[in-house]
Parts: structure tokens; sequence; C-alpha cells
């Protein structure tokens, strides 16, 4: 087995054994992450330059982290610091790059498709870390991660994704992923912030959350951004909490065994009350965790080829 | 392309159990002695040497095992990644005589890789080696301690160790190209 990508663009391209295979290694990896000497030559002498033209903290110390622990070189690049704010268009930026010889981009853009648009005009590997409202793969690889590790298998799971649908990037990435991992998935939240055509992507969608967490196995909670009441797509912040905010009384209409998810950064008493976000069934931190784990095993996978085993005693 | 059967199940075992005296005999009584077998077929191995010494000295000892895949000297961009299999060394190597063990001796690259990831996890106070074939063709200055079967072969030659535990059946093949027919006659 082994990865039939060249780039980690979304996980709408996987195969389900490309799946197993990423989080097998990952739960590899988490054993270097736990060792005194955190660190393994891997990816010794490779330059990967993370470009991150959105605001971005866990996601980009999570891929730092993992490419140090991987010995690779990195080079930061983020769009506030850079000739970007300046005027330089990001192919032409892709194209100056280049001639540093980079093995990987891990790229996070405010548009669907950035990897797609600079694909052309580099030789290296492309690793995707949230694109506009489109995928964002790592995220749904480390949750699943986790899934798999509180729950062991994904087929039959019910899980329910509730909040911002709308807007949300790690909504599609799970959806795919979950789908196709055989899972049950329903997606809540505001009609306002449930965007058209959902249930083409196989999952239930209301707008019920007090019946949408009945026997839920997981309930992953979104992110609300707060600039989106100020476009009114909620009368006020209170009113969300009220009706979709995930408190310990509503969670005890899941599963007793439920874990709770949230792919940060929390909003206490918006979409989550503290209670629950610090409570026993909250996983959010071990998700964080495993967001390490799934970037070395992303970046092994696809910047670490070799000869076969065969070849070698 | 000619393959021959060099041991059976019995073989290697009688192979394993002569090794493993060696190792008690050598290290005096097993104190503090830990196994640590290399991915894949190394790891079955160092099980297995564990337990014929418990049956001859009595001491269990610790057993770990290592993935040297992310210490591997061969890496390009052409091949795909190698499956991890992941170390597991759940001791301290403070003090400790490790011996390493895998099961075919070749080019000296894996061993290498080996003693770069052992390190890693600690500081043992002496590192040794047992393989149960040494084929031969070093490209590296390496050499076992504890050998079960000197075999010699061609550099294009294939050994292949076969285990119960990882491939169903336990058997030792060398396999390779058949020796050229002399000069003018054809074979018949």
């Amino acid at each position: 087995m082994a990865m039939h990508h060249k780039d980690l663009v979304g996980i709408e391209s996987l195969s389900p054994e490309e799946i197993t295979l990423i989080l097998d290694t990952a739960e590899k990896m988490a054993e270097v992450s736990r060792r005194p000497l955190k660190k393994v030559p891997a990816l010794r002498g490779k330059l990967v330059v993370n470009l991150f033209f959105e605001n971005s903290t866990r996601t980009r110390s999570s891929f730092e982290i993992a490419e140090k622990r991987l010995s690779a070189d990195t080079l930061n690049f983020s769009a506030s610091a850079s000739s970007l704010s300046k005027g330089e268009s990001l192919v032409d930026t892709v194209l100056n790059l280049e001639r540093m010889q980079p093995d990987a981009y891990v790229m996070r853009h405010s548009s669907p498709g950035a990897c797609q648009l600079i694909r052309p005009f580099t030789h290296a590997v492309l690793i995707n870390a949230g694109d506009g409202a489109h995928e964002h793969p790592t995220q749904a690889l480390l949750d699943a991660l986790t899934i798999r590790q509180k729950k062991g298998a994904f087929r039959g799971l019910r899980v329910l994704i509730a909040g911002d649908i709308a807007h949300s990037r790690v909504v599609r990435s799970n959806v795919f992923l979950l789908k196709k991992m055989g899972a049950d998935v329903t997606l809540c939240g505001p009609a306002t912030l449930l965007p058209p055509h959902l249930e083409s992507l196989g999952v239930k969608v209301t707008t019920d959350f007090d019946r949408a967490l009945e026997g839920q196995d997981v309930v992953m909670m979104l992110r609300i951004q707060l600039e989106r009441q100020k476009k009114g797509l909620f009368p006020s912040l209170l009113e969300y909490y009220k009706y979709y905010g995930l408190t310990e009384e509503r969670l005890r209409k899941a599963d007793r065994e439920v874990i709770v998810m949230h792919p940060g950064p929390i909003n206490r008493g918006v979409e989550i009350a503290s209670e629950v976000a610090d409570g026993p069934y909250s996983v959010i931190l071990d998700q964080v965790e495993n967001g390490v784990s799934v970037r070395m095993a992303i970046l092994y996978l696809l910047l670490g080829g070799g000869d076969d085993e065969a070849s070698h005693s | 392309m000619k393959r021959k059967k060099i041991f059976d199940g019995a073989g290697i075992q009688r192979s394993l159990g002569r090794l493993a005296l060696e190792i008690a005999e050598r290290l005096q009584g097993c104190q503090d002695v830990a196994l640590i077998g290399i991915h894949r077929r190394g790891v079955p191995l160092a099980r297995r040497l564990a337990a014929l010494i418990q049956k001859a000295e009595g001491v269990a000892l610790p057993v770990g095992s290592l993935d040297i895949n992310l210490y591997r000297d061969d890496f390009s961009s052409a091949g795909t990644a190698p499956v991890l299999r992941g170390t597991q060394v759940d001791f301290s190597l403070e003090g400790k005589t490790v011996v390493l063990v895998d099961d075919v001796l070749f080019t000296g690259r894996t061993v290498r890789a080996a003693l770069d990831a052992l390190v890693d996890l600690g500081r043992p106070a002496r590192v040794q080696l047992a393989v149960l074939v040494d084929r031969g063709h070093r490209e590296l200055p390496i050499q076992a301690d504890y050998v079960g079967l000197s075999l010699s072969t061609r550099r294009e030659d294939h050994v292949e160790l076969r285990l119960k535990e990882t491939d169903g059946e336990d058997a030792l093949y060398l396999e390779g190209p058949e020796p050229k027919s002399p000069r003018g006659r054809k074979p018949r």
C-alpha cells in the first residue's frame, strides 16, 4: 500500500485505503513525539515552505513542529510580512520561491483551489492547509485519528457536525472522509448557516439541534466566527447559544459514550459550554496532539520515498 | 531463476537454539540484557530468542522492536515511503547490553540505521548484533557478534527468510539466476 497522489489537496480524491495508511502511519509517529529526544532524520535535507496567506496559529505551529520532528528545513512565509503586501501575485511568489529548490509547500489561502492554481508552476509536493471554504484535509485526518482511537472503527458510527456549516472547510473535508469510511453523518445548524443541496453529499441535514443529538456517538462542534453575527446571520450570540450551544443538559441526549470534538479555537459560551469543553467527554485537546502525528505522517508519506524493503539488508 | 530451500522450520529453530545458548554463554547469566528486533522479521526472531533463553537460563529478557524506516540513508524521490511498523521499547536502555536482532545481514545499511535509531532512544552500555543469516557483501564496516548460518552468496542472489509470525511458514530460501552454461555448448 502506498499513496497514489503526489500532493494532498483534499480528502475528496483519497481512497479509504490511503486514508487508513495515513492514520496507521500517524499512530506510529506518535511514539517519536513521546521520546525525550523528539526528532528523527527521515526528511533531513528537505526544504518545506510554509506559505500562510491567512492567519492560523494551531495549524501552522502543528505543521512546523511536524516538519522539525522529521528534521526537514523550514521556511515560514506569511502574507503580512511578505512581498504579497507589496502587490506580488501568488504565482509570482511561487516562481520566486521555486528557485530556492523547495521540496514541499504547505499552503493556507483564503481562495478555494489555490493549490490547483500554483500546481503548474512548481515541482514540489503541495499540502493544503486550508483553502477558503473548500477543504482542510489534515484537520479531517486528525479528527479521524481521534475518532478511531476512541471508537475503534467508522462503519455505522453516528456523527453529528453542528454549527456554521456554510463557511466551514472543516465540514467538507470531514464529510468526504467520514462518508468514505462508512460513517452515518448528520449536519445541523441554523437555516442561515446551512447552504442548499447538502443532502447530495449523502448526509442528513436538520435545524433541530436537540433532536439531532439523540443517540450520536460523536458530536463535532464548529467555531462560530463572531463576524457572522454582524452580518445578521443570527440575531445574537446569546440566542445562538440558546438554540445551538452544546450544554451538559443537551449532551445527555447523545449516546452515553459520546465524544465531543471541536477544531478550535473554541468560543466558550457561544457554541460550547465550558463544562462540556473541559468535561470527561471532550477530546478537543487529543485532537491538537493528533494534529502533529497526522502532519508528520503526511510529510513522511509524500516526501519520504525510498527503495523497497527487499533490496536492503 | 532457481529457488533453493536452505532451511525448513526445524533447521531455523535449531539455529536459533544455538544462537540463544551462545548469547547466554557470552553474556554470563544475561543480567541487564535486552533483545531488540529490527522490523519486520527481526522482531519475531527476538521474541523466539527470548523464549529460548528463558527456557535455558530461567531469565525473562525485555524485548523491544525497532522501526528503522525513519533512519534510512537510501531515500529517493522515486519510490514510495516504506510502511511504518513502529518502534516499541518500553524499558530504559541505560546501562543495558542491547542485542540487536535481524534476520539477514547483507550490506550492513539496515544495522547502521538501527544503531542511529537505538542511540536516539537512550544510551546502552554496549550494543551487540545477532543475525540468523550472514550472507556477506557488506558495504559498511559492520559485523555480527552472533551468526546462525554463514551463507556464501552472489551479490545478485536473493535470500529470503520466511517466518510463521509474518509469512505463515518457517523457511529459508536462496534464489538466484541459473549458473551460466559453458561457452559454445547449448544446454540440452
